[in-house]
């Protein structure tokens, strides 16, 4: 088990024929994702590592069988991308793109209410289950399967984690990477409450930064429901007031969404915080109560 | 992106936003010129991309021309310190002329990006001219709120809601509810990510102005407004910032003495976490990005470099679609063009990590290996010696 992808999902490449979504479908298939079609409008009939493209989602979806996608357009055309791929019905739209204007996003949120789709991103390295399916950017060779579920706003950041949980001798259920982004359609609290649910996921570790507040919802959320151990980081913790680090969503504005108030919530939740980005995988192995190598 | 006040101003009142009737002038000769057009008293307001300018000194009432001219003179090329510019204050380049009113009472309508709900929320407040952060700490009860559906955005009933609550005369509420949906447009029409009007008036003669206004702009958004960028005023930024935009670099300045350069993020934010951690001070956030090639190395590099606070550089990559023999060959290339002249402790892992390694090695430079990152930022802050 896992959450969200595994062995039998079937994906589709939304702008497959852009050079970043075709060298991300080369490595995605070298990774043995099951990556049935793709879609870039005007290129129906054409071919990329072997795989057939379509005009639209929902042509790709009838003739493949495909039950997710995943998103590499452009900042400009990526919410339309991903309005495409809620309408033509999937259970999973992962979006990689980086750049999306925010109001583009309170419209994609409008549109996605009442539908079925899961969104992951935008903004985010995406979605892996280690030697099942890979969909996103992340170097599929460091994740091993196991039994740990990474959630994370940040991409290499996760990299660190899941690196520090291999070398630990554990591996990883599922990671999911939710975006950096201000406005995204999977948030902590969806990702915590399926790991609680998936039998193969023992521990969780979750990674946050500053801004906003949905570490602290997270927070609470893991203090009402969960059961199982989580081990949190929260990034940011030197970063200055009212600018922008790296992530359109990274700001301490007006003194709120600071890693003070965040780790705070943390601890007062349960969950054990790594103090710093290195010591992730060894917080996880104390607080599972295992030796570290 | 951050505009001036008087070019918000100008902004808006294509939207129908009524602002009060105001010239731009750079020489106090200008202001003169501009008093005695209007004909009226005026108020002359010092530009710059900051709050709390009256407080400074940067906003002047002046009863004749003659008195616009010598508050112009004043507050034209002073170093205007306000709470929110910092210590070092920003230089006044122009002012805005503007014709004065008689007010009557002073509100506050903000416009942002409710995050939790994801959707823009126009609040208001009776406390006019008071920082709504203080308003929001202090009593929080006198913020009202309305979230717009962005599929029919904000409706007249939720402006004749503000408007009631926030005690406006019912003859004045159509006059509110215009001044409010043309808010709103113009914050969806530009991309906005904030719009301020702190204070909003009532006149005696019965109008509704904004007194002063602020917009912010969504920078993902800005593709899409050539007009908007155009107002982007380059004196107001950090100079290391824009330039490392021009290569698609993040770079934010800090006051420390350890340069970073680092890929991602999350992970930069966690580096500089770090580095504090082991009693360091970093002199900067530098994200390179997920693709970062040789080229971006060599000139985030050199910004790092032009730093002179700068004792010591860390470099930690996390290479995953980005190969680390990629990142070092980089770091050489860059190291031997630019001259290294602070030591460089380099932390590698990921995709080709050995190859990266031996290729650091063989180019006989003065790098410092690190294994992780707790080891990095121990060897990165030894180097760099005490953080002043």
């Amino acid at each position: 088990m896992s959450i969200y992808i595994d062995k039998n999902t079937k994906v589709l490449v939304q702008g497959i024929t852009g050079s970043v979504g075709a060298f991300h479908t080369k490595q995605m298939l070298e990774y043995g994702t099951k990556i049935v079609g793709g879609v870039t409008p005007g290129k129906s009939g054409s071919r990329v590592e072997g795989v057939p493209v379509f005009n639209t989602v929902v042509e790709a979806v009838k003739a493949t069988g495909a039950n997710a996608s995943v998103i590499y357009v452009p900042p400009a055309f990526a919410a339309d991308a991903i309005c495409e791929g809620f309408d033509a019905g999937l259970d999973v739209v992962v979006c990689i793109t980086e750049g999306i204007p925010i109001l583009d996003m309170v419209r994609v949120k409008r549109f996605m209410e009442g539908k079925r789709t899961r969104l992951v991103g935008p903004n985010c390295p995406g979605v892996i289950t280690p030697g099942e399916c890979k969909i996103g950017i992340m170097p599929g060779y460091i994740h091993k399967p196991g039994t740990i579920g990474i959630v994370s706003k940040s991409g290499t950041l996760t990299y660190e984690a899941v690196h520090q949980v291999s070398v630990l001798g554990m591996g990883q259920s599922t990671c999911v990477g939710i975006g950096g982004d201000p406005i995204n359609g999977t948030n902590f609290i969806d990702v915590l409450s399926a790991f609680e649910a998936d039998p193969k996921t023992e521990a969780v570790i979750m990674i946050g930064e500053i801004g906003g507040t949905a570490e602290e919802e997270a927070a609470a959320f893991v203090k009402a429901k969960m059961t199982k151990p989580v081990v949190g980081f929260v990034a940011g913790q030197t970063a200055p007031k009212g600018k922008r680090m790296g992530h359109a969503g990274a700001i301490i504005s007006g003194g709120k969404g600071t890693a003070a108030e965040k780790i705070e919530a943390f601890k007062a939740a349960g969950i054990s915080v790594s103090e710093t980005p290195a010591d992730m995988g060894k917080t996880l192995v104390r607080r599972l109560g295992r030796k570290v190598n | 992106m951050n505009i001036h006040e008087y070019q918000a101003k100008a902004v808006l009142s294509r939207y129908g936003v009524a602002v009060p009737k105001g010239k731009v002038a750079d020489t106090p000769q200008e202001a003169e010129d501009i008093a005695k057009e209007f004909g009226t008293a005026v108020v002359v307001k010092a530009q710059i991309h900051a709050g709390g300018r009256g407080k400074g000194g940067g906003v002047k009432f002046a009863k004749t021309h003659d008195e616009a001219r010598e508050y112009a003179k004043q507050i034209i090329g002073m170093n205007l310190v306000t709470h929110q510019t910092g210590p070092q204050g920003k230089k006044v380049k122009r002012v805005l002329v503007e014709q004065a009113g008689k007010i009557k009472r002073e509100l506050y309508l903000g416009m942002v990006i409710d995050r939790a709900v994801s959707r823009v929320v126009m609040m208001a407040s009776t406390e006019g001219g008071m920082e709504i952060e203080t308003v929001a700490a202090k009593t929080p009860e006198k913020i009202l709120k309305e979230w717009v559906d962005p599929a029919v955005g904000l409706l007249p009933f939720q402006a004749r809601k503000l408007a009631f609550g926030l005690g406006i005369p019912a003859e004045l509420t159509g006059k509110a509810v215009k001044f409010m949906t043309a808010l709103y447009s113009a914050f969806v029409d530009t991309d906005c990510s904030l719009a301020e009007i702190n204070p909003l008036v009532l006149t005696e003669d019965g109008d509704i102005v904004a007194l002063d206004a602020k917009m912010n702009f969504d920078g993902n958004g800005l593709f899409r407004h050539k007009d908007i960028q155009a107002l982007r005023d380059f004196d107001e930024e950090d100079p290391t910032e824009t330039e490392a935009s021009k290569f698609d670099l993040t770079y934010i300045s800090l006051d420390g003495n350890i340069g970073c350069m680092v890929n991602g993020a999350g992970l930069a934010m966690a580096t500089m976490d770090m580095i504090k951690h082991c009693g360091g001070n970093p002199a900067n956030f530098l994200d390179v990005g997920g693709g970062a090639n040789a080229e971006q190395v060599t000139n985030a590099f050199r910004l790092i470099l032009s730093d002179p606070k700068v004792k010591a550089i860390l470099v930690n990559i996390f290479g995953g679609i980005m190969r680390c023999d990629v990142i070092a060959e980089g770091v050489v290339a860059a190291a031997k063009t630019l001259g290294l002249s602070v030591p460089l402790v380099v932390r590698l892992e990921g995709t080709n990590v050995e190859k990266g390694k031996e290729i650091l090695a063989a180019s006989k430079l003065n790098i410092i290996s690190a294994t992780d990152m707790a080891d990095a930022a121990k060897k990165v802050v030894a180097a760099a010696g005490p953080a002043k």
